[in-house]
Order: structure tokens, then C-alpha cells, then sequence
């Protein structure tokens, strides 16, 4: 019997800001404008929203914030759980069981930050931590462990990390909303700026402002929305750790766990995905996500994103918006690749377009490599 | 019946009492008299079985990278720094810094030995290579 939460809610609307610099506004500024998008693409009052989920780093109790300063009247939901740049992945598992329980009707899942014009200093850590008072820098150095360790386990080499970078800027320059659309070079990734060895500053994400909000509803009321509806189909979480010292192995992500548990939701397996957009925060992610989803291999990251999968034309397109790397990562990227993934199944990402989209699978993750949420989004014709 | 309140539980915790074990010179970590394993960070109930009935411990010491990584500076920010995670002859892994070689020069695999050092006016647990 197929699970109770396969195709039971359906995103129906999603709003964007533009991506970069938006200086002078505030975060809540930035996620407004998001919101206001989102419930036009849905073509729905705020009023209707009964569910909203969105979360922070400024907003620990986001989801009373929100609601007062937005002027949503009818809440009956409310979750800002924090568990890093995958909490809105993690709210999609959330919205959909509170819809799939007529807990809410209409769930609003929002982001909005300015990260990039506002001028905080990250901070050495989440919380009480015994790694933060050797002062990594973070989150990269987390990310740049893990890389390290793969380096040395597999020989996985910088070459290999510098084609998951040059494969999103491929991506960003068929995507007009993309940050970063210049040219990129596996050379130019191997002379860039050394961060925290082995990243170069081609291996970590962009900082940028931007918001993203998307309107989710019970499968069906889906039609009764003007866009083309995009259904969940499966979902799996996971969490190995919090600080990196604590991952039990840092060539292992918690996907491994939360991938199998979504795709058996799902009734697929990898053979059947059109399109994939995870959280590409550091190049060694994209390797690390492909190859605990089974699309290789472990250790087989490297070569497989070297022989250009993942790029334009190949056989698995990965980030096709540009991803974190190139297209927009403002301190959370989860809602990003999300909106993606509908975009690409309602067929309207442009000159990006994956021909015949039907399965997304998608991966949120946060922390430092800390939580992973696996998602798989349908079109009609996967139900 | 609440059963007896396990004596781990009174006093300062061993959040505290780690970081005073360190200015008192010992490298201490936790060992649980219930599942036989070692712990480390510091944390009132055992990570591997749950037992809050667990005793301090002195670590030898000894380790190995596990993993490494550089963090790079701009000159007047400081020098460069290592930044790695350290699995301990006892089991557990911490992150710290492997110092008196230069940052680069550190590599996974290579046998560390632990030593009490401060960072930043805190006292902290690093390492060098071992036999050094």
C-alpha cells in the first residue's frame, strides 16, 4: 500500500526576490516581498494561509514573528524549526503531514535574508560547542574535513571538485536570476584563492540576499489553483551529528539514511529521476549527496562529476538553476532548490528546461552536514 | 518510587569540570561503568548507552588525524592554522589544532600526542606530531 503522505499535498504557488544585493532591506523585508509572490503565483489572500513555516538565524521565534508582521489573521500552524539551511526541506515534511491531518489548509513555507548586504559576522559555531574554541572557520571548515577525508580515502582531487563548480556555472549562465554567470574554467577553480585547504574560494557557495516562499495545499484542492500543481511524493530525514567532529564518518552523509526512506515513499528508485537539485553549500557536497543517493558508487563521486553527469547535456542535470555555487545562497539555500524542482516539473524554467521533467529529487541539507532531508516532487502523471 | 539520584548528576557538571580538569593539567575524558565505552565532549548521560554512571578517566593522550584542513589568513589577520580532527587511542575523535609544524605539513593518518596549551586565553587540549 502506497504511504499516506505520497501525493497528498501539492505546491501551488512559489515567490522569488531578485537574487544578489538587495542592500538597505531587512531580512523580513526581503522574505515579504517573497511571500507577496508566492501568494499571487497561487493567487490566494494571506488571509487563507493557516499554516506558516519559516525559519532564521534572526527570528528564534520566527513563527509568531511572521505571522504579526505579515498580518496572517488565521494561523493554526506555526513551526520555525531551525536545523540549518534544510529547515524549509525539513517544514515540507512538517506542512504535509499537518495538511494530510486537516491541522491547516494552506501552509506558507518563507525565507528571506541579507546576508550579503548586511554586515554580521558569521560566528564560530552553532551553540554550546568543543570544536568552536579551536576556531575553525565556519561552516567551511566543517565541509573542508569532510573534502580532506574523501581526498584521502577515495583520491578524489581538487580537479574533480573544480567540475561540480564549473557544472553549476554552466547551469547559471542558461538561468537569468543566476548571481554569478561568467564564464568558469577547472583551471581557474584550481588558481582561485585558498580558504580553508582543500577549498579554494571556487568551492564554497555565494553570499547573497534573496528570498523564496512557496504556498503548499491537500493534493485535492491542487486543480483549483491556476499553476500547474507539483506533488510530494516522498520524503525522508536524517541526522548524524551536530558539530563535525561528532560525524560518525565524514565520507557518509545522513542522505544515506534519508534517501532510501523518500524513495520508498516514492515507489522510485534513482533510474527514474529526470532532474536533481540538492544543497551544493561546498563542492564536496554534490559528490557526497550523488553517491549516498546511489547514483555511483561510494568514493566514485569524483569521477562520476568529472565525466560531466551533472553538466548541460548530461545523463543526470544536477542544479540546474545555478545552485548555491553560482545561482543564490543567502545563509540558507533549502527553499532555493525547491522552487527549482517545481519550476523544472511545471516546465517553465526557460532555456534550462529538462524536456519532459516528471520526477525531481532534491536534498536539503544543514549544519555541517548535519541534517539531511530528501525529497521527491512529481508531476500529475507520477501519481 | 523516583529510583536514587545517580551521584553524576550533583555537583558541577562535566561541562565545567572538564575545562577545570585542563587548567589543573589533566586531559581527562569520560568513561561509562555501564557499557564499558569512552566519551568525548563532555555530557552528563553516556552517548553510546544512555548510563549516567560514568567516571573521569585520563586520556593518554595519543592520537591520529583523522582528518586535516588549513584555515588561510589575510597576513594581518595572523598566520595560517590547522585546523583537524584527532581520533584518541581511547575512541572517541575531537576536533583541535595539530601545532609546531606547519599547518600544510599535517596529514591524515600521522600519530599526534596530546599536550595542554592555551588558544585565544582559553586552555585547550593540542597536539604534535608524536616522538616530538
Amino acid at each position: 500500500m502506497a504511504h499516506p503522505l505520497r501525493g497528498a499535498v501539492a505546491v501551488v504557488g512559489f515567490g522569488l526576490t531578485p537574487f544578489g544585493e538587495l542592500p538597505g532591506r531587512t531580512h523580513l523585508e526581503i522574505m515579504g516581498e517573497a511571500i507577496h509572490n508566492a501568494l499571487a503565483d497561487a493567487g490566494i489572500d494571506k488571509n487563507q494561509v493557516d499554516g506558516i513555516f519559516g525559519s532564521n538565524f534572526n527570528d528564534p521565534l520566527g513563527a509568531i514573528l511572521y505571522p504579526e508582521y505579515f498580518g496572517l489573521k488565521n494561523i493554526k500552524v506555526m513551526d520555525s524549526t531551525n536545523i540549518g539551511g534544510s529547515s524549509f526541506n525539513n517544514a515540507m515534511q512538517d506542512a504535509a503531514a499537518a495538511l494530510h491531518l486537516g491541522l491547516c489548509d494552506v501552509a506558507l513555507i518563507a525565507y528571506g535574508s541579507n546576508t550579503r548586504t548586511a554586515t554580521r559576522r558569521a560566528g564560530p559555531g552553532f551553540g554550546r560547542s568543543f570544536d568552536a574554541p579551536y576556531r575553525p572557520r565556519q561552516p567551511i571548515n566543517s565541509y573542508a574535513l569532510a573534502a580532506s577525508r574523501h581526498m584521502h580515502q577515495y583520491g578524489t582531487t581538487k580537479e574533480q571538485l573544480a567540475h561540480v563548480a564549473v557544472s553549476a556555472r554552466q547551469w547559471a549562465q542558461k538561468n537569468p536570476r543566476a548571481f554569478m554567470r561568467e564564464p568558469l574554467t577547472v583551471e581557474e577553480c584550481l588558481k582561485a584563492r585558498m580558504v580553508v585547504d582543500p577549498f579554494g574560494v571556487r568551492d564554497c557557495c555565494l553570499v547573497t540576499d534573496g528570498g523564496a516562499a512557496m504556498v503548499v495545499v491537500r493534493a485535492d484542492r491542487a486543480k483549483d489553483f491556476a499553476k500547474k500543481p507539483v506533488y510530494l511524493l516522498g520524503v525522508g530525514a536524517a541526522t548524524t551529528h551536530n558539530d563535525i567532529s561528532q560525524m560518525p564518518d565524514l565520507t557518509v552523509t545522513a542522505v544515506a539514511q534519508a534517501a532510501p526512506r523518500a524513495y520508498a515513499m516514492a515507489g522510485i528508485t534513482v533510474k527514474d529521476v529526470d532532474v536533481i537539485e540538492v544543497y551544493d553549500a561546498f563542492t564536496i557536497n554534490t559528490i557526497l549527496f550523488l553517491e549516498d543517493f546511489g547514483f555511483c558508487k561510494k568514493g566514485e563521486g569524483g569521477p562520476f562529476v568529472a565525466a560531466g553527469n551533472i553538466a548541460p547535456g548530461g545523463a543526470h542535470p544536477l542544479n540546474t538553476n545555478g545552485g548555491g555555487l553560482s545561482c543564490v545562497h543567502p545563509g540558507m539555500y533549502g527553499m532555493f532548490l525547491m522552487v527549482e524542482a517545481v519550476e523544472q516539473l511545471r516546465g517553465a524554467a526557460g532555456e534550462r528546461q529538462i524536456e519532459g521533467a516528471e520526477i525531481a529529487l532534491c536534498n536539503g541539507n544543514g549544519g555541517y552536514l548535519s541534517s539531511q532531508i530528501t525529497l521527491v516532487f512529481g508531476t500529475e502523471a507520477t501519481l | 518510587m523516583a529510583s536514587q539520584r545517580a551521584a553524576t548528576f550533583e555537583g558541577p557538571g562535566p561541562d565545567a569540570v572538564y575545562y577545570e580538569n585542563l587548567k589543573q593539567g589533566k586531559f581527562r575524558i569520560q568513561h561509562c561503568n555501564a557499557c564499558g565505552k569512552n566519551f568525548f565532549y563532555p555530557r552528563p548521560l553516556c552517548v553510546h548507552c544512555g548510563s549516567p554512571d560514568w567516571a573521569w578517566i585520563d586520556a593518554s593522550g595519543a592520537g591520529t588525524v583523522y582528518s586535516t584542513s588549513v584555515v588561510r589568513q589575510r597576513p594581518e589577520d595572523g598566520p595560517d592554522y590547522n585546523i583537524a580532527l584527532i581520533d584518541l587511542a581511547e575512541g572517541p575523535r575531537m576536533m583541535s589544532r595539530v601545532v609546531d609544524i606547519p599547518a600544510t605539513e599535517v596529514k591524515i593518518g600521522m600519530k599526534v600526542q596530546a599536550h595542554i596549551g592555551e588558544l585565544e586565553k582559553q586552555t585547550l587540549v593540542l597536539f604534535r606530531p608524536a616522538g616530538r
